[in-house]
């Protein structure tokens, strides 16, 4: 687990939520953080190596851009899990993908450039594996907003 | 509300999805690369998300790396005429960070989900009674992720 100071915090607090978008944004954040913008960016250097900060970018919405996109379950057998797990990653439409124990215990996201290609993708899950599969749809979305609190 | 994404824009969201390099001018690249200027690509990048190409600009943690490793998403077999009304309630607690209503199966009632992230395991058990409470529905389980296989953000 990694380490973080107070300041560190709270710029993984700031920069999730309150990104600006402009020219210099590192400038902007620098002023509200009261750091020195060259002070920033060598922390934001250092969170990123050390994997507590991911990226900063878009969070794309796949299906206003066109395409289609899907959360999968699937029950899979302990002993194959492994096997089950890489065939699925295997696909770079696949963004997400968790074991969960439960009755269905594989689950995945799935987002493709369009229908075709989704449900291309789920059959030949489905028929390479043989097992049991649901395949779970966004009826109506209520909130969307990983936001992390650190503290 | 602009219906369909101009070719431009969607250069720049594929040369911004693995994210900005951490300099003073971060964009200056990407201006250049497609021979339009900074202020260009921040204008269209706001623009993109007033009309919802994209959900929101910023940082992306890795939350399992800074302690949260707690993650739970919780399914609930809501009846169908309460679903607007419980998702609303739901969507409410500030440690919800994903709440989709989605279809049933024969041999799978739920059809409601909300992911609960947080520092560990009885957080979120804490957190879905009170949920479990407020929205009055106690058919629900708790799937905390043991495994991550994978993760990556949404890609064109």
């Amino acid at each position: 687990m990694i380490d973080l100071d107070e300041k560190d915090k709270e710029i993984l607090n700031e920069i999730q939520m309150g990104f600006p978008l402009d020219i210099h944004p590192y400038r902007i954040l620098s002023q509200r953080l009261g750091i020195p913008e060259s002070e920033l960016l060598d922390r934001l250097k250092r969170l990123n190596a050390e994997g507590a900060l991911r990226r900063i970018g878009p969070v794309i919405n796949t299906r206003r851009v066109g395409g289609s996109s899907t959360l999968v379950a699937i029950s899979v057998p302990e002993d194959l899990l492994d096997e089950v797990a890489s065939l699925v990653n295997s696909y770079p439409e696949v963004s997400h993908n968790y074991l969960r124990p439960f009755e269905y215990n594989l689950w995945f996201t799935v987002s493709a450039k369009d229908k075709e290609t989704l449900a291309e993708i789920l059959e030949d899950i489905r028929s390479k594996t043989g097992l049991p599969m649901l395949d779970l749809p966004t009826k109506r979305l209520f909130k969307i907003g990983v936001m992390f609190n650190v503290r | 509300m602009s219906d369909k994404i101009d070719e431009i824009s969607y250069l720049i969201l594929k040369l911004t999805q693995d994210g900005i390099p951490f300099s003073s001018s971060p964009f200056e690249d990407i201006a250049e690369k497609l021979g339009i200027s900074e202020q260009e690509v921040v204008d269209r990048l706001v623009d993109m998300q007033k009309n919802g190409f994209i959900r929101r600009f910023g940082a992306s943690i890795a939350h399992r790396n800074i302690g949260i490793t707690a993650n739970a998403m919780c399914v609930w077999n809501v009846p169908d005429e309460k679903v607007e009304e419980v998702g609303k309630i739901m969507s409410s607690f500030p440690e919800v960070t994903h709440c989709y209503e989605r279809p049933r199966y024969p041999n799978w009632p739920y059809n409601m989900y909300t992911m609960v992230h947080s520092y560990n395991r009885n957080e979120c058990i804490e957190i879905a009674k009170k949920i479990s409470e407020a929205v009055g529905i106690d058919d629900y389980s708790l799937l905390f992720s043991e495994r991550e296989f994978k993760k990556t953000g949404v890609r064109l």
